[in-house]
């Protein structure tokens, strides 16, 4: 009994830090957020609370074309890093010749600040000299030139591409150490049965691969959501405001034009539909591990 | 036998290697290409995708236009170490306490800390950017580094426990029998076995705020001299008339201490992210 107490004890002792510090850096500004979201906090020293005026003006303004925007960027780009991640990892697990390369060249990306790989999509394309509108021009598909980052529609999925890019490396990764630890026999026992290989890859590999792309798709899911990086560096929201999503029109509003309060509202928009992911995050936490207890 | 490709199959896995690896790889490419032109010759069409005369005149005059390139790289390798640390000091005994000691509600615990790295990004950064306004640490480097270590230690926890979970339970417990207290047993026994999951966590952290964590840097410090590498660059890059080859040189002096280091570890890091991470 005594024992157990003890061990309890330490176990909080060790616990205490980091649960404080996650407490003052994250819960305590949350709720200081709530509560900013219904005053006209500004740059001047003191505010009122304005109730959920900041809530109503928002709504007046558009802000349901920003949700939209964002749920289909974010839909789209969490899509194409799955099929990627997939289709790579399904090739690096392959044993060519070069593969320890290939799979170190891949990881790239993710080891460099992902500013400097945007900066480099930015030149990409950059509609006078870059590469994609260039190497477009020479083959003929385009007679002049894209200046991608210059229209809604080509910056958007062009911010779209250049996310999916940073992403791709680690969910490849994860999806190959998932491939890896399918077992063998499996794939032994389905091909002295006679199974040819996109028998086995549709019987085995995939099926085994489902819990893996769901935690990577609401772990990518989130992060992309809150993607801030890649659109503020490419095109600052713009032109129109054609690419902005609500993380960046939170920091646009609150730390460009120092509107606190009305940032503060936006961002609680934010939170709330991350609250949603969070949902169906802890119900597919709950289904995979009572699947597993069967 | 089983796992042999007809040379048609294989020709096939080359050519999607080639599409997938030169997607990922691309930018670097014509990253590199360009900062090989002399500016001139970058703004010519049509377009060429191997510089005609390549020289490594960019990486002479980029000196001029970023004089404190040697300074940024420096700022991020010592923001990620501190946070690194830091990061560290959190995640080691909270990780061994939900992975061997009674925590009541423990696996609620755990994926209520996943949730912290909800809002990682811009959700919370005007509540943070106020807190670092009343303790006057804006523009430090503190202001960059306390914000990101939150956002690593979620992450950092699962990955060490699942690493303390492998290590034999009867180690600790012969330690203890023999009359070693727990702190004793948890510093002297457990921590030295553990040693290489956390350097894999280590690098985890380092990686996260180093190559993720930019917002914090571009928001809560406006210090030339404080900035990390990227937010240094950006500065460069925001201008009108961007001078590419000498931002594209500048970016690839700038990544390679790191990108080399990682290049190298990355056997290690690959396998530690991956292990505990699938099995679950």
């Amino acid at each position: 009994m005594n024992h157990e107490r003890g061990a309890r004890m330490f176990a909080y002792a060790l616990l205490a830090p980091a649960v404080l510090y996650v407490a003052a850096i994250v819960a305590w500004p949350l709720v200081q957020e709530v509560q900013l979201s219904f005053t006209n906090a500004g740059l001047a020293k003191t505010y009122s609370y304005v109730g959920f005026d900041n809530y109503t003006k928002i709504f007046r303004s558009g802000f349901g074309e920003i949700i939209w925007r964002t749920f289909t960027w974010t839909f789209f780009s969490v899509s194409f890093k799955m099929i990627i991640g997939t289709c790579g990892a399904l090739m690096l697990n392959v044993a060519l010749p070069g593969r320890a390369i290939f799979r170190t060249l891949t990881l790239l990306p993710w080891i460099v600040p992902m500013a400097i790989g945007i900066f480099m999509w930015g030149w990409m394309y950059n509609g006078q000299f870059g590469m994609i509108s260039g190497l477009l021009q020479n083959f003929g598909i385009t007679s002049g030139p894209v200046a991608f980052l210059a229209h809604g529609d080509t910056g958007y999925w062009a911010t779209v591409m250049t996310d999916v890019w940073i992403g791709t490396p680690m969910v490849t990764f994860y999806f190959l150490a998932a491939i890896q630890s399918i077992p063998r026999d499996l794939y032994e026992a389905a091909w002295v049965d006679g199974a040819g290989r996109a028998y086995r890859f549709r019987r085995i590999t995939l099926p085994m691969m489902v819990p893996a792309i769901l935690t990577m798709s609401i772990i990518s899911l989130i992060s992309t959501f809150n993607s801030f990086d890649i659109i503020w560096i490419l095109t600052h929201g713009g032109p129109n405001g054609e690419t902005t999503t609500m993380v960046i029109d939170t920091y646009k509003v609150a730390i460009g034009s120092y509107k606190y309060g009305e940032g503060a509202a936006r961002s609680v928009m934010v939170g709330l539909c991350l609250g949603v992911f969070c949902l169906f995050y802890f119900r597919l936490v709950n289904r995979l591990s009572s699947a597993e207890q069967l | 036998m089983m796992d042999k490709f007809r040379w048609y199959e294989k020709l096939g896995i080359y050519c999607g290697l080639f599409v997938f690896l030169f997607y990922i790889v691309g930018p670097f490419i014509e990253g590199f290409n360009v900062s090989l032109k002399p500016l001139s010759l970058l703004f010519s069409s049509p377009y060429r995708f191997w510089p005609e005369n390549p020289s490594l005149e960019a990486y002479q005059t980029m000196w001029v236009n970023v004089p404190l390139l040697g300074r940024y790289m420096l700022n991020s390798v010592f923001i990620g170490i501190i946070a690194t640390m830091m990061g560290l000091l959190l995640i080691v005994p909270a990780a061994y306490a939900l992975a061997r000691l009674p925590v009541p509600g423990r696996y609620m615990f755990l994926n209520g800390l996943m949730m912290v790295n909800m809002f990682s990004g811009a959700v919370l950064i005007i509540p943070l950017y106020r807190m670092m306004r009343t303790f006057g640490i804006l523009n430090t480097y503190a202001a960059m580094i306390i914000p990101g270590v939150a956002f690593i230690i979620a992450t950092g926890v699962w990955l060490l426990r699942a690493y303390f979970l492998r290590i034999p339970k009867e180690l600790e417990e012969a330690a203890y029998v023999d009359g070693a207290s727990r702190l004793y047993t948890l510093r002297r026994v457990i921590l030295p076995l553990a040693a290489p999951g956390i350097l894999v966590v280590a690098m985890y952290c380092f990686l996260t705020v180093y190559s993720q964590q930019f917002i914090y840097a571009l928001t809560f410090n406006s210090k030339s001299e404080y900035m990390p590498l990227a937010v240094g660059l950006h500065a460069f890059f925001g201008r009108q008339e961007v001078s590419w080859n000498e931002l594209m040189a500048a970016s690839f002096v700038g990544i390679a201490p790191v990108a080399i280091v990682f290049t190298l570890l990355q056997r290690y890091l690959v396998a530690g992210l991956t292990a505990g991470a699938v099995k679950q």
